[in-house]
């Protein structure tokens, strides 16, 4: 308890200190959101009172400490280009994020699962050789590039789905699904591989270890030695590796939005960071900051489930 | 027997199995045959009832409020939702909007606007004269606030005289007042409308129906518009955030017109498009710090105009195509534009070197051209000029900023020595162009200082107040000769714009504004 306690006040800290930094670098790098929002029109009269209506004159320091007041308070503010609600504008694009991300994670859980553990199996046997190549090359094609082949291969010439066409989940979900499994794919193949070979040489690491002989010399088959004793302790590095790729596939799907033009949270972060809109990029990095600790935390709890030695 | 019986089940095993695969490629033919049905019901109802079409834009608007949009890019839109008092067209001339005439005094410091007969609001209300009197009251601050647009500080009052008669009485004569009052941040709106960001109302030949962030805007017809109505009824503006997918974009079907995709991205596009070209109604320059060591040398400055070969420039960038400019002004200005400016400096390396002998730097100098990133012909631009400029012993090094940098360092702080880009006018007056080359004036970020071009252009502001406009256009083009001869920047081009649309579409309009003319679309029957 003091352990998860201890833990948890790190966890605040660590977010505060991001936030504070994200508003020290948009004091330091050039340009504001008032300049940004007059653009070439801006003359000096029109600059002040517009920084003062936006709060822009007010010392850095202050404008932090309204800031954080509010934000704790849950208001997250107003967005200075879009002039609406910060929140309602994070809510009604998160569920884009979020979908993409789990169906991403299912693909690569799923897919990884059966190929590793069935080349650990075939150690050394061709199949295995086979897909030790394919992960290779896999594994270092970026996702981006991948989007690229995908958009190319199943959107041109195969014509899956319509390279650009998203489609809006709150529009029609069906037609969302069928555009963003193409995405999520992209987004899937570089994971997959990564968690094929360490579920492979994870096992592999396992099975050669003392327990294992002793399970064997109880008499259990290949398959029962592999399924009740290997995998459990085998899957514990590879759970760091699926929470890490979860967080991952969560905030770092911004790439990927750009290839594919789907408008999610990341969509909204770059365009806030060019336009100086402090209130979003504010807000989407503390929910950045806090799903990567929330994530961190679930596998935390998750190991002590596999291995109950963790948790005491 | 249970042989006969294992053999029995697996022909009727198979028989299922053919009779279910057959269910299997009759419904795919069924579906397919529905969706070639589908698809030519769709083309049949092209052009009727239900025309669609979807055009990419490159940025999402930044506000739906016309007195508060910014970005060009969001007011070339709004422009099809929102009217002013008058509009321009596309031969750039003004034509009556909400107002159906208007009157100016004789000493031109009243104009009286006659509102249209039946107009009426996308929400079904018809525009009141206290509607006309809450928008421009907005615009000139005269609710309380500053004057949103700086030219309207210029608006003394704003009487209604009847229920369709408001007169608009001004501090000073001003001949470009009606080219004010015709832009975007100039429209009327209902004085009663709550919250016009998440719900424009407009006049205009489109009204706004949804939005999603960073996605979409969608507009439909709007039937009671007072004019020539729309031909297309629902226009879908597909946010497409990164230009180099473009062309798969269009390819791929996702949307149906691009206005503006570079000459690489033309080139690639297949035969099911149209490229219309044109000009982007600007004038690209490498921008001089005329503040700043060297470039405060008038010597200095001929010599890099010398030195650049602007036909190179369009050849490398953009296949030829495009427009040389000698001035700050361009084509589509009409009467302003002086065409034979651009001949004032043919490339002449000799002549380039000797003038920077004389100015002292015989073995050249190097110098910092800054240029924004988002940009690419401005980049692409700046190398050649700085591949040129090696030839006279000059160093261009290039850096590429971010956009709100360059507004911040270049445009306010003008720390900068030299910069590419492209500067356009808001309005369609010669002030709009030639205002910021006078000493004083805020927007003159090139720093340039000649008493001459000051004098001339007061004289213009003179002649204009006087409504002389032959005249004022005398000076104006004095303005520009002077701006030429002293090599205030090395001007080079109005870029060309090109428009792919997909065959099938036709009718896109060129405007002399950034303006992108929804309601002219139509659909080839």
């Amino acid at each position: 308890m003091k352990y998860a306690l201890k833990k948890l006040a790190a966890m605040i800290i660590t977010i505060l200190c991001i936030s504070f930094l994200v508003y020290l670098a948009f004091d330091i790098i050039p340009g504001d959101a008032a300049l940004a929002s007059l653009g070439t029109d801006a003359n000096p009269e029109r600059l002040a009172s517009l920084r003062k209506e936006m709060g822009l004159n007010r010392p850095f320091v202050e404008r932090y400490f309204d800031w954080l007041a509010s934000f704790l308070q849950g208001d997250f503010g107003t967005s200075y280009k879009y002039k609406m609600p910060v929140a309602d504008m994070i809510a009604s694009k998160l569920p884009v994020t979020v979908i993409m991300a789990f169906i991403s994670f299912a693909i690569m859980a799923l897919a990884s699962l059966p190929v590793g553990i069935y080349a650990a199996k075939h150690s050394g046997g061709r199949a295995d050789r086979v897909i030790t190549v394919i992960n290779q090359i896999m594994m270092s094609v970026p996702h981006f590039f991948m989007g690229i082949i995908i958009t190319y291969v199943f959107g041109l010439v195969l014509k899956l789905f319509t390279p650009g066409g998203f489609v809006s989940y709150d529009a029609d979900f069906a037609g969302f699904l069928s555009y963003i499994i193409f995405p999520c794919i992209a987004i899937a193949i570089p994971k997959t591989a990564m968690s094929v070979k360490l579920i492979r040489s994870s096992c592999i690491v396992e099975a050669g270890k003392d327990y294992v002989r002793t399970a064997y010399s109880k008499g259990n088959n290949t398959n029962n030695v592999l399924y009740r004793h290997v995998l459990k302790n085998a899957m514990i590095p590879v759970i760091t590796f699926w929470g890490m790729a979860l967080a991952d596939m969560l905030v770092g799907s911004i790439v990927i939005e750009q290839v594919f033009n789907i408008p999610g949270i990341g969509r909204i972060l770059l365009t806030s960071i060019s336009y100086r809109d402090y209130p979003v990029v504010e807000a989407v990095i503390v929910l950045i900051s806090v799903v990567i600790v929330a994530v961190n935390f679930g596998v935390d709890i998750i190991y002590g489930i596999i291995d109950p030695r963790i948790g005491a | 027997m249970i042989k006969r019986g294992k053999k029995f089940l697996f022909a009727s095993m198979l028989m299922t199995l053919t009779i279910a695969l057959c269910g299997c490629a009759g419904d795919k033919e069924a579906k397919d045959s529905n969706e070639t049905k589908a698809s030519n019901e769709r083309n049949v109802s092209m052009g009727t009832a239900d025309s669609h079409i979807t055009i990419g834009i490159l940025q999402d608007l930044d506000s739906l409020v016309p007195s508060l949009s910014q970005g060009a890019g969001t007011q070339e839109i709004l422009f099809n939702i929102y009217e002013g008092l008058v509009k321009p067209d596309s031969d750039g001339s003004l034509i009556p909007a909400v107002a159906s005439d208007y009157k100016m005094s004789e000493d031109g410091l009243t104009y009286t606007f006659t509102l249209r007969d039946g107009i009426k609001f996308h929400n079904g209300n018809p525009v009141t004269a206290a509607d006309v009197k809450y928008s421009i009251d907005a615009c000139a601050g005269l609710n309380g606030g500053e004057p949103i647009i700086s030219a309207f500080s210029n608006v003394a009052s704003v009487d209604i005289a009847d229920g369709h008669t408001v007169a608009i009485k001004l501090k000073e004569s001003s001949a470009s007042f009606l080219a004010i009052l015709a832009t975007v941040e100039a429209a009327i709106v209902p004085a009663d409308a709550s919250d016009l960001q998440t719900n424009p109302i407009g006049t205009g030949p489109y009204k706004f129906v949804s939005r999603s962030l960073q996605e979409n805007v969608v507009l439909e017809r709007f039937d009671g518009y007072w004019g020539e109505a729309a031909r297309i009824k629902n226009v879908t503006l597909k946010i497409i955030a990164d230009a180099d997918s473009i062309v798969m974009n269009l390819e791929g079907g996702a949307v149906d017109m691009v206005a503006r995709v570079s000459t690489a991205q033309a080139a690639e596009l297949s035969d099911s498009f149209e490229v219309a070209e044109g000009t982007m109604n600007l004038v690209q320059a490498v921008y001089l710090n005329n503040a700043a060591k060297p470039f405060d040398n008038e010597l200095v400055r001929q010599a890099l105009c010398y030195a650049v070969d602007r036909q190179e420039i369009l050849d490398f960038v953009s296949d030829g195509k495009g427009a040389l400019v000698g001035s700050s002004m361009f084509p589509a200005f009409g009467k302003y534009y002086v065409d034979e400016l651009k001949d004032v400096y043919a490339k002449d390396i000799e002549k380039a070197k000797k003038l920077l002998a004389q100015a002292g730097y015989a073995d050249g100098f190097s110098f910092t051209m800054k240029a924004p990133s988002n940009y690419q012909q401005h980049i692409d631009t700046a190398q050649v000029v700085a591949e040129q400029l090696k030839q006279i012993g000059v160093t261009a090094n290039i850096e590429l900023i971010e956009w709100e940098t360059w507004l911040s360092d270049v445009y306010q702080e003008r720390d900068f020595d030299a910069t590419v880009i492209g500067v356009d006018a808001s309005t369609l007056t010669a002030g709009a162009m030639l205002g910021r080359f006078v000493s004083d004036a805020h927007d003159n970020f090139t720093n340039y200082s000649n008493a001459d071009y000051d004098d001339a252009y007061a004289n213009a502001l003179a002649a204009e107040a006087a409504s002389d406009d032959d005249k004022a256009t005398q000076y104006y083009k004095e303005c520009e000769a002077i701006l030429a001869k002293t090599a205030a920047n090395v001007y080079i081009q109005d870029m060309c714009k090109l428009v792919a649309i997909r065959k099938g579409y036709a009718g896109y309009t060129f405007y002399p504004l950034y303006i992108q003319d929804f309601a002219k679309l139509y659909i080839e029957e």
